[in-house]
């Protein structure tokens, strides 16, 4: 009784969060309530037992894309208003089209959909007993799945050098410390005395 | 644990050189890029001494599998990767533009692609894949400062993405049909409990992400524009390496999770295969430029090397085997060529800029003839016998119209590749190329010449290694 009153009340925020957030005029508001429904959703994980993904669905979501988002919204000075213009004038060919796939779907998947039995047993299976789900997860992630683990690492890398070799300039003029040159200055190389003749100085 | 690390010997070896090559180059900057080069060339040639001296084994639970079939693949995958890296060492020194991470992302690329052939579950087909496709976009736009360059990358990035996408739909599907990831434990579920709609929807869609990174039609409109606009070695190494590691790729993910739903898959290869043929001997009637040609070109080739996987027999995977040798050494010959055209320190494309050829440079153009005339299909060269094998093998598996389709756009499609050899030995020359080809470009020309034309008298070998590492598959 206490978990269905819990549902309903987090899935009702959910929704209303996440309509606010294509409906809201400014985007700061937009971003505001995209995070109001993260932590929604992470609630609804809660309660189904999955407190991992709840806790990756905050640290991840909530923590980073949503607060680069903010960043984006506020730093780049984009028209938000203008960018909808165009919108409104897709909506009703937009919906048309995605209702008749959706139609589509609905008739060739529900007439006759049919799984394996592996594929319910599968689905069937228990999280091991006495241990939470995180646990469980970094048990097979480090040894069973390691293998997927380091190349999912290795795309990482490879993203980030992507990043670093399409964007990185050397740009001229920018002024840098160097400890080196600092420290290695002798009055030498930034005095030179002038000997001004009386009267010659202007 | 240990014998699984082991089994992933050659693997582990470009993964630590390629970092350990990241690292120098982060000190010592883009001076060291010759070095790197060389560095990376060695460590593939160690991945290859590892590759052919492995055992057979499957590690990581099935994830990761080792056979006559992935060393076949994986060999070639690095011989070209290797000549492709030499390759764009020197056209980045012609242009001027040396930077260290290019040798980097050549490596990471190549180990993408390793790691797709062995790739005997999706999740690590998947990996596999992304890996080698996110080097291959950064390389694509590597010219950071050249529009072509630029779009040619993003348009690749966009529309890989885009194929990954349907290419993780089909997975999904498919796992939600059978419960499992793994290759085998996918055929087992089929042959269980048939193919429901599920499967085929999901079966649909992994083809069609497949054929997206093989350039097959209806999914080639990226190719052309990525090899105009991408840095030639760039574009061998996508026409050799890359499509061989889609294509072995492509092979194994059809072939051993679903023999049994062998007549739901095979009109969908048949109608890709034919519709590529068509429009590889089409469309590059009307090309100017040699590289959006080559697009075109390649596009057609995958057509015929698909034919041998419709047949889904021992044979045509054997004659498919022989065709990626085929393409993928005679693609690095003319793409060599097509790097060292160069006038007043750029580099030039057009077919109009070969003419005469034969009177400026009578070897370059001779290996280039050569080449054109084995891709076009002429006897007594390399090409022929990559076509007669998959021909034969659709033939043998009662496919005669595609076949036959097959033999029309051969003819129809080796009049561009004649003409090219035309314009180099009967047009009034153009002005000549300058700077001189270099040892190790002409060795390498010379190989792949040396390869077409002197085929035809010792076949045995490479097909007796094509039919053991296709028997693999079938046991």
């Amino acid at each position: 009784m206490l978990q269905a009153i819990a549902f309903y009340f987090f899935s009702a925020i959910l929704i209303g969060a996440a309509f606010m957030v294509i409906a809201a005029r400014n985007p700061v508001h937009s971003v505001l309530f995209l995070i109001l429904s993260f932590f929604n959703a992470a609630a609804l994980f809660v309660l189904l037992g999955a407190e991992f993904l709840a806790m990756i669905l905050v640290v991840v979501y909530v923590g980073a894309v949503a607060v680069l988002f903010l960043f984006v919204v506020m730093m780049l000075d984009v028209d938000f208003t203008d960018l909808k213009r165009g919108a409104q004038q897709y909506l009703l060919p937009g919906i048309a089209v995605g209702g008749v796939l959706a139609l589509e779907l609905i008739f060739a998947i529900a007439w006759r959909w049919t799984v394996t039995p592996h594929a319910i047993g599968a689905a069937a299976a228990a999280a091991p007993a006495g241990v939470s789900n995180t646990v469980a997860l970094g048990r097979i992630l480090y040894t069973d799945y390691i293998y997927y683990f380091q190349v999912a690492g290795l795309v990482l890398l490879v993203a980030m050098i992507g990043a670093i070799v399409l964007t990185l300039r050397k740009r001229p003029g920018v002024r840098r410390q160097s400890v080196r040159r600092q420290v290695s200055r002798t009055p030498a190389d930034a005095m030179t005395l002038i000997d001004v003749e009386p009267g010659q100085g202007a | 644990m240990t014998r699984d690390l082991l089994t992933l010997l050659p693997e582990l070896i470009l993964a630590v050189g390629a970092m350990a090559a990241l690292l120098i180059g982060a000190f010592r900057g883009g001076k060291a890029t010759k070095f790197l080069s060389g560095l990376i060339v060695l460590v593939m040639a160690a991945g290859m001494y590892f590759v052919l001296t492995a055992p057979d084994a499957s590690a990581f639970r099935g994830a990761f599998v080792v056979d006559g079939f992935s060393r076949f693949a994986k060999a070639l995958i690095l011989l070209s990767a290797a000549l492709c890296t030499m390759m764009a060492q020197r056209f980045f020194e012609d242009e001027g533009r040396v930077r260290f991470e290019l040798p980097v992302l050549i490596a990471f690329s190549t180990l993408g692609m390793l790691l797709m052939v062995s790739a005997a579950s999706f999740i690590s087909l998947y990996l596999g894949l992304e890996l080698q496709s996110l080097a291959l976009y950064v390389l694509a736009a590597f010219n950071r400062d050249s529009a072509r360059s630029t779009e040619a990358g993003l348009k690749y990035f966009v529309l890989g993405a885009l194929s990954s996408g349907m290419l993780l739909y089909g997975i999904s599907l498919i796992y939600g049909f059978t419960g499992t990831t793994d290759f085998a434990g996918v055929a087992a579920a089929v042959k269980a409990a048939g193919t429901g709609i599920g499967l085929i929807f999901g079966l649909v869609f992994l083809i069609a992400g497949l054929a997206f990174k093989l350039s097959a039609v209806p999914f080639h409109m990226w190719a052309p524009d990525v090899y105009e606009g991408a840095p030639t070695p760039i574009v061998a190494f996508f026409s050799s390496a890359a499509k061989v590691a889609a294509f072995v790729l492509f092979i194994r993910t059809i072939l051993v999770p679903f023999p049994q739903a062998i007549h739901q898959w095979q009109q969908v290869v048949i109608a890709v295969s034919v519709l590529s043929m068509a429009l590889g001997a089409v469309a590059a009637i009307g090309q100017n430029n040699i590289k959006r040609l080559m697009a075109y070109s390649s596009i057609g080739h995958m057509g015929y090397g698909l034919l041998g996987l419709a047949a889904g027999t021992q044979l045509g995977v054997q004659g498919m085997l022989f065709y990626l040798v085929f393409y993928a050494v005679t693609n690095i010959g003319v793409f060599v060529c097509i790097q060292a055209m160069r006038r007043d320190g750029e580099a030039v494309e057009t077919i109009a800029d070969l003419a005469g050829l034969a009177r400026t440079r009578p070897k370059m153009a001779f290996a280039l003839a050569a080449l054109m005339l084995s891709l076009a299909g002429l006897p007594p060269l390399a090409g022929i016998f990559a076509k007669v094998y998959v021909f034969l093998a659709a033939v043998e598996a009662h496919l005669y119209i595609p076949a036959l389709l097959g033999f029309l756009a051969s003819c129809m499609g080796a009049y561009y590749y004649l003409r090219i050899v035309k314009v180099m030995y009967f047009d009034e020359p153009a002005r000549p190329f300058e700077g001189v080809m270099g040892a190790g470009m002409g060795t390498i020309l010379a190989l792949s010449g040396l390869f077409t034309i002197l085929y035809v008298f010792m076949p045995a070998p490479l097909l007796y290694a094509a039919g053991t590492a296709a028997q693999s598959l079938f046991r």
